[in-house]
């Protein structure tokens, strides 16, 4: 410890473990989140990621680990002396206040005077544009309404960290997206630590500074939403984060080279199994080269299209390359460019695979 | 970087602790003086019963002689098999009456529904032992029916208890079957008809399925109702004994106390298992109705809807018929001799009078209150107060149901009335019949609580302690309000269940502290059958205008609180 950090982290854990009963819910997590960051705990259900919140804000006691708040080690404390606001999936608002005693509520045990309390409370029902419903009951307004009086509420005694438990999922699709840009610019703006859980790998791409993957207890990768997409460290955060197909191989004698039935493909570097060990080869459906492209570029195969599914923007092709084992691939082409090859169901297609797209990992064990 | 934490493999199977704050200290008070509560008066008084039985009339121990003189005296073990007989025979009458009524009520199109269900809770507002007077005014051996007709159908015995518990558990029966027909969903009844079922096949295939755990639920609340009760069997049994007359006789008659307690013991054992396989079939129910069910809307059936009509008139009109007779022979000379209008039989000259009517109406109203705390925060402390004491407590809130108030007035004479206890200071006051009555009633006050609060969203206290709020200004300015209905649903009933309660009772009233429904009692021991009546009438008047000023309290919270319960439609989605 002999290094003088400049500013502590806002918050910080270290060895973090949880046990429900026999069953471990979280595995020695160690993390920081900086002061400022909006960072994006992202996992399927069940994986930690809400637990992990949880015991941020006190609500859950951690079996080992501390927690660190800028410094201030709180692993010990009660949620109420932890500093920070909390919204949660069910916004749980009271019902029996109105919008503007809903966010007075938090302010009104602290010893602040009535016009100072009022004047907060207006500076935040303009601040999430809510301003005219501030008579109203929770239940006259729609979801999202609700969902930026929770915030508000949360925002009003100024804490230190927002900590926000799935916020968006109880929306329609087109309000959590317009919402997903609402959060980020009042975060942007209040410049407000912020932890957000969610399942949705869309909105921690969109929304997060960094993303936490998590997966059975435990971190499986921590980076920048491009950086986490463009290089998942494990088979897990590639198939969770976004689409991958997976192709079985065999290690060739050269370093960075594999198997896939009868054709040999250059990979890139990262993962190496001894010579004639398997592994296994990804690429997203978008990084798949179609057409005449695909004929004079390194790592050509021949595919037969399999399926065809009109998604809008662009089309989903299935395919099946030749060779042993019939590998079954997914192929996004932009909806223009499939015009172009003028092929469907049916039809051979010439593809290739980029070696600097191809990620190579261990075989993944039978849970994944 | 310092030291690593141990492997996770170690991970030590305690949570860390938090640090303890007031709050905290707050919220283990609740949880203590809640568990000392239940200790006091319920399960260390139940203990003695259990520790007396084992004991003679001297205080020594002698085993099971007590139960084996009880099963070997024929006179006394008699009292078994007709609480069995009468109390099967009531539950099987009873649901399937009510039954009836209840389809009536949810099912079809026919007129003046309201009109049939005021007239069928009627039963709830009078002591067990007005239906047993009613029935002695019509078919007893001075009966206006006996003397028009010649016939004496010998009303005195089984028959009567049988038909005064009937009434008497008229209205617990229909509540459970009318909630259990309402929960259905209209889907299923489609589903029958587009697949070619005719009314029969549907109502044995769909509805009578439906409503099966509702059924069971009904007789078993029924059959707890009747073995237990002790009003109706000691108006209208005659020599026909049942094993809560026996208490009854052996502790008030012989003042042998310890056979008392035997017969006490003996009669938990059926009341018990009514209860616990009562839980396990409810536990059960909840599944059956999603939040994706459309209610159904009943159709206009003509021929059902007019038979139903002629049923439902029928049974309301015999319940209208007994609160007829007792307010009738209240006020004549001499029912049925002499029809001359009189006040005379409200001049109460004995068991207190007017003095009774007013310590029930105290008792009542305490007990309300007090009963109502003591639910909604013991509620509040098992639900919220998430502790290692949580499951315990619950199992101890639940209790009471199963325990016969007969029962529970004799461990209070064991309890509250022995040589050199300090806790004899309450014996002979108000206060133990307040207790007596929230212990006896609390289960349903507690599940209604609990209910409630499972309804609210979980996260409320955890909002309350992001912000700073403590957890007990979060308690009374969110959970009770939102709450406010059920708290008043709860103080309602406490109230009107000890205006009309005998059993709990009977056994510590003391001079000074008469109750009125143990003044019928009294009153009709000593013969003014008409002083009896005249005293029943006030108890149900009084439990009719609370339970006015209730529908009022609770029309004026529903008005106020519309603004916050009405759904989000109204505003509506952006989309």
């Amino acid at each position: 410890m002999s290094e003088s950090a400049p500013a502590p982290a806002a918050v910080a854990l270290e060895g973090i473990a949880k046990k429900f009963g026999a069953y471990v819910a979280l595995r020695d997590i160690t993390l920081s989140v900086t002061a400022g960051e909006f960072i994006c705990f992202l996992g399927p259900s069940g994986c930690g990621k809400t637990t992990l919140l949880r015991i941020i804000a006190g609500l859950e006691r951690q079996n080992a680990g501390t927690v660190r708040m800028a410094g201030r080690d709180v692993s010990g404390l009660p949620p109420a002396l932890r500093n920070y606001g909390i919204v949660f999936q069910s916004y749980a608002l009271f019902p029996n206040l109105t919008v503007g005693r809903n966010i007075a509520y938090g302010l009104e045990t602290r010893r602040t005077g009535a016009a100072a309390i009022a004047r907060r409370v207006d500076e935040l029902l303009a601040l999430v544009g809510l301003a005219r419903h501030k008579d109203k009951y929770p239940a006259q307004l729609s979801g999202g309404e609700q969902q930026r009086v929770a915030l508000a509420r949360a925002l009003a005694p100024s804490p230190a960290l927002l900590l926000l438990d799935e916020p968006l999922s109880a929306l329609d699709a087109r309000v959590r997206q317009s919402l997903r840009h609402e959060i980020r610019g009042l975060q942007r703006r209040l410049g407000v630590t912020t932890v957000m859980v969610t399942h949705d790998q869309e909105e921690a791409l969109t929304m997060a500074d960094r993303i936490v993957v998590m997966n059975a207890g435990q971190v499986e990768q921590v980076g920048a939403p491009a950086e986490v997409y463009r290089r998942p460290r494990t088979p897990f955060v590639a198939r969770f984060v976004g689409q991958m197909n997976f192709l079985s191989a065999v290690a060739g004698a050269r370093s960075g080279w594999a198997r896939v039935g009868a054709v040999e493909l250059r990979h890139q570097p990262g993962f190496e199994a001894v010579p004639g060990g398997a592994l296994t080869l990804a690429i997203r459906p978008e990084e798949i080269t179609v057409g005449p492209a695909a004929l004079h570029a390194e790592n050509p195969l021949r595919a037969r299209i399999t399926a065809v599914q009109f998604l809008g923007a662009f089309t989903r092709l299935g395919l099946t390359v030749d060779g042993e084992g019939r590998t079954a691939l997914e192929c996004d082409v932009a909806a223009t460019a499939f015009a172009e090859l003028g092929v469907g169901e049916g039809a051979d297609l010439p593809i290739a695979l980029a070696p600097d797209a191809l990620r190579a990992f261990p075989v993944p064990g039978p849970a994944a | 970087m310092s030291v690593r934490a141990p492997a996770a493999a170690e991970t030590p199977d305690r949570a860390v602790r938090h640090r303890l704050s007031g709050e905290d200290a707050i919220r283990w008070t609740l949880v203590v003086v809640f568990a000392a509560v239940l200790y006091l008066f319920l399960l260390y008084p139940l203990g003695q019963v259990l520790w007396r039985s084992l004991l003679d009339n001297g205080g020594r121990f002698i085993g099971a002689a007590n139960y084996i003189r009880y099963f070997s005296t024929p006179a006394i073990a008699a009292s078994i098999t007709n609480s069995l007989f009468v109390s099967a025979a009531a539950m099987v009458l009873t649901v399937a009456l009510a039954f009836g009524y209840a389809y009536a009520l949810t099912r079809t199109q026919m007129p003046a529904k309201g009109l049939f269900r005021v007239v069928a809770m009627l039963p709830l507002f009078a002591p067990s032992l007005v239906q047993a007077f009613a029935l002695i005014y019509v078919f007893g051996n001075n009966g206006i029916l006996t003397r028009a007709t010649g016939l004496n159908v010998g009303i005195y015995g089984a028959k009567g208890i049988i038909l005064a518990e009937v009434f008497y558990c008229f209205p617990h029966a229909l509540l459970i079957l009318m909630a259990a027909l309402a929960a259905t969903d209209a889907r299923l009844y489609d589903a029958a008809r587009t697949l070619g079922a005719g009314p029969l096949k549907t109502f044995l295939t769909v509805t009578l399925p439906g409503v099966k755990y509702g059924l069971v639920s009904a007789s078993f609340v029924v059959f707890t109702l009747a073995i237990t009760d002790f009003g109706a069997p000691k108006a209208i049994g005659g020599k026909f004994s049942v094993m809560a007359t026996e208490i009854y006789n052996q502790v008030s008659g012989q003042q042998n106390f310890t056979m008392g307690a035997t017969v006490s013991v003996v009669l938990l054992v059926p009341a018990v298992l009514a209860f616990v396989v009562d839980r396990l079939v409810q536990r059960r129910q909840y599944a059956l109705v999603t939040s994706s069910s459309k209610p159904l809307v009943p159709g206009r059936r003509p021929l059902a809807d007019w038979s139903l009509l002629a049923y439902c008139a029928l049974i309301a009109g015999f319940i209208a018929a007994i609160y007829l007779v007792i307010l009738v022979s209240s006020l004549v000379h001499r029912w049925p001799y002499n029809f001359g209008l009189t006040l005379k039989h409200y001049d109460f000259d004995t068991a207190g009078g007017y003095r009774a009517l007013w310590n029930s109406i105290r008792v009542a109203a305490l007990t309300a209150v007090a009963g109502t705390v003591l639910a909604f925060v013991g509620g509040y402390v098992v639900e919220k107060c998430r502790t290692a004491a949580s499951g315990p407590l619950y199992l101890l809130s639940v209790l009471p149901v199963s325990v016969p108030g007969m029962v529970l007035g004799l461990a209070y004479i064991f309890t509250f009335n022995a040589p050199g206890s300090p806790l004899n200071a309450l014996y002979g006051t108000l206060a133990i019949l307040i207790i007596s009555n929230v212990v006896h009633y609390f289960t349903v006050g507690f599940l209604t609580a609990t209910t409630a609060l499972k309804q609210m969203d979980a996260e409320f206290e955890n909002v309350g302690a992001s912000l700073g709020v403590p957890f007990y200004r979060t308690f009374w300015r969110v959970t009770v309000p939102i709450a406010l209905p059920s708290i008043v649903a709860i103080s309602m009933y406490f109230f009107l269940n000890a205006m009309v309660t005998l059993s709990a009772v009977v056994f510590i009233v003391a001079p000074g502290t008469e109750l009125a429904a143990v003044a019928v009692l009294l009153m009709d021991d000593a013969g003014d059958t008409a002083q009896a009546a005249a005293m029943s009438v006030l108890i149900i008047a009084t439990g009719l205008a609370v339970r006015s000023v209730y529908w009022l309290a609770m029309r004026g919270i529903t008005r106020r609180t519309q603004a916050w319960t009405q759904g989000g439609a109204a505003a509506g989605e952006p989309s």
